[in-house]
């Protein structure tokens, strides 16, 4: 084949840059056809068209009602207490996971098996069930004590007083979400190379430094995804404490639905608060993951605004080529 | 004679069952060049690893400029060190990796820098002014704010034995610095080297590239299954070998 082929192609087939100079036809390129994505495209589209009808139409939806609850005042109250669990449970949830994974991770076999039985233990239990735990811990412990383990106590208190309602969510949150954001942490770590904390150690840096400067930037990469999803996903936990009476988000349009009857209306108050909240921690995760991307790729994607400006600025410059 | 800058002394070193470093002696003078050569597998990186004490040896003294790495003698017994004592035992030795391993998080000049801020604790415009100097002094004065992905793996390489020199390292050690290259690349690398050679920076160079071992070093050490087989000026080890294994390994390196 080659053999044969070979001889003949030298004499019709050279070099690209010179087969137009050679006078050959040009070819043309007819793109594939996709008819089957433009079914596809249609009927997605008939559905929306549906879909978005349907909201606008059905008077079921009560949007007078939607409207006149969705900045009342006690549903903005609800919402703060939504975001105040959410970030403190975050907050907490973080910190402790990243001691979890810093036990898990040691040397000693009691952390690491106390960091697993955590992870284990807190994973298994359904949050709903744990706050309840939480919030009748009086039953179990009537005075919480401090002082020397299995030694004299200083101070005592009903447990009552100390975990009070509020309190018990909180540490519920915490707890639930520590374990795993404990595992999120580890992956981070793990996923960076081991020649990265060699080279830290040969060059003599300080072992919070190694952490802090060359370790955390670089596991934050794999961190962030499923971190921001953990955050996301705690959000919307956050509805789950409504078993404890506290007023959050989704206990509160309970509360009014309750009232008034309007449930489809009240409940759509608390799902376009949850998916405008989503939405703005999504918009967030994007700008600190691009942060984060820095010297992991060669160079950083456009932000979504630069990418309209390119497209605009760039549609005007077709439009002057053609014209000239 | 003056004293040995490093001194390896009876190092034995076993990963599980397999001995990697079988009664291991090796002396470096002040100012010198030693290649270190040997099939794979032979424990030439475990050698250079436990000089800098990323491996810990199982018998044995490894001591730099007279200072016992590693542990604080005490009469006859041998008290481990805290890690930050050995961090701060690392800062007198430049290790350069087969792998580079630069931080790709940071620039260039960041990557020089990082250590004399954080590990010696020097004032960061006078480190940065030193970290730029380096970059210079290794030809790659254009790329201080690049990032290691953006650069090629030579210019990767002489970053990295840029930021081994910002510490002004009493030894500096090479763990086949030209390994991961490809071969057009390795002579930009060698060439900083060899310009080391020449100011006198005393340097282990655990290498593959026999004709630079020839060039540059002052004496070349044969390292097999373990055992320092010969040592000597290259005129002697690479050009008349005295041991079977060295003329085996030779004659398969040099075809």
């Amino acid at each position: 084949m080659s053999l044969l082929s070979s001889p003949s192609r030298e004499s019709a087939d050279p070099p690209k840059g010179e087969a137009a100079a050679a006078g050959q036809p040009a070819l043309t390129v007819v793109p594939a056809r996709h008819p089957w994505r433009w079914v596809a495209t249609a009927a997605a589209a008939v559905l929306a068209a549906q879909f978005i009808h349907g909201l606008a139409t059905n008077p079921g939806w009560d949007w007078p009602t939607f409207a006149g609850y969705f900045f009342e005042k006690s549903v903005m109250e609800a919402l703060l207490v939504t975001l105040q669990l959410t970030f403190a449970g975050a907050a907490l949830g973080f910190l402790g996971g990243i001691v979890l994974a810093a036990m898990r991770l040691s040397k000693s076999p009691v952390l690491q098996a106390f960091s697993w039985t955590f992870v284990w233990v807190f994973r298994s239990v359904p949050l709903i069930v744990q706050l309840l735990f939480w919030a009748n811990l009086g039953y179990l412990y009537q005075t919480l004590q401090f002082g020397i383990p299995f030694g004299p106590g200083f101070a005592q208190v009903e447990t009552v007083h100390l975990i009070s309602s509020l309190g018990a969510a909180l540490l519920g949150l915490a707890l639930h979400e520590a374990a795993y954001a404990a595992e999120i942490v580890r992956s981070g770590i793990i996923s960076v190379d081991q020649g990265q904390l060699e080279a830290a150690a040969a060059l003599g840096i300080p072992r919070g430094r190694q952490f802090r400067r060359i370790l955390l930037p670089q596991a934050m990469r794999a961190i962030l995804p499923s971190a921001a999803n953990e955050l996301i996903n705690l959000l919307k936990s956050t509805s789950v404490v409504y078993v404890l009476a506290i007023g959050e988000l989704f206990y509160q349009v309970q509360v009014v639905y309750g009232r008034n009857g309007r449930v489809v209306a009240l409940l759509m108050v608390a799902t376009v608060w949850y998916v405008i909240l989503t939405a703005l921690l999504s918009v967030l995760q994007f700008y600190v993951e691009r942060h984060f991307a820095r010297g992991a790729l060669r160079t950083l994607p456009p932000t979504p605004l630069q990418r309209l400006r390119a497209a605009v600025s760039g549609g005007v410059r077709l439009d002057s080529g053609a014209s000239r | 004679m003056s004293a040995p800058m490093v001194e390896v002394r009876g190092v034995h070193k076993s990963f599980g069952t397999h001995e990697v470093l079988h009664d291991v002696d090796l002396s470096v003078e002040a100012g010198s060049v030693t290649a270190i050569l040997g099939p794979s597998g032979s424990g030439k990186s475990t050698l250079l690893r436990v000089i800098n004490h990323l491996e810990k040896v199982d018998r044995g003294l490894v001591s730099v400029d007279g200072e016992l790495i590693g542990y604080r003698r005490v009469g006859d017994r041998l008290h481990e060190l805290s890690e930050r004592q050995v961090l701060r035992q690392r800062v007198h030795l430049g290790f350069v990796f087969q792998n580079f391993n630069l931080f790709p998080h940071l620039t260039a000049l960041q990557n020089v820098a990082e250590a004399p801020i954080s590990a010696q604790r020097r004032p960061k415009a006078q480190v940065y002014e030193q970290a730029q100097r380096l970059l210079d002094r290794v030809g790659l004065a254009d790329k201080t704010h690049a990032y290691p992905r953006q650069l090629s793996g030579g210019q990767q390489q002489r970053v990295a034995i840029a930021r081994a020199l910002a510490l002004e390292p009493k030894v500096l050690l090479f763990d086949e610095p030209t390994s991961a290259l490809d071969p057009e690349l390795v002579g930009e690398v060698l060439d900083v080297v060899r310009e080391l050679a020449r100011t006198g920076t005393t340097m282990i160079i655990v290498t593959h590239e026999v004709g630079f071992a020839r060039e540059i070093a002052d004496t070349v050490v044969f390292l097999d299954a373990g055992r320092v087989v010969e040592h000597g000026p290259p005129a002697q080890v690479l050009d008349a070998p005295r041991h079977e294994r060295t003329r085996n390994f030779l004659s398969r390196v040099l075809h």
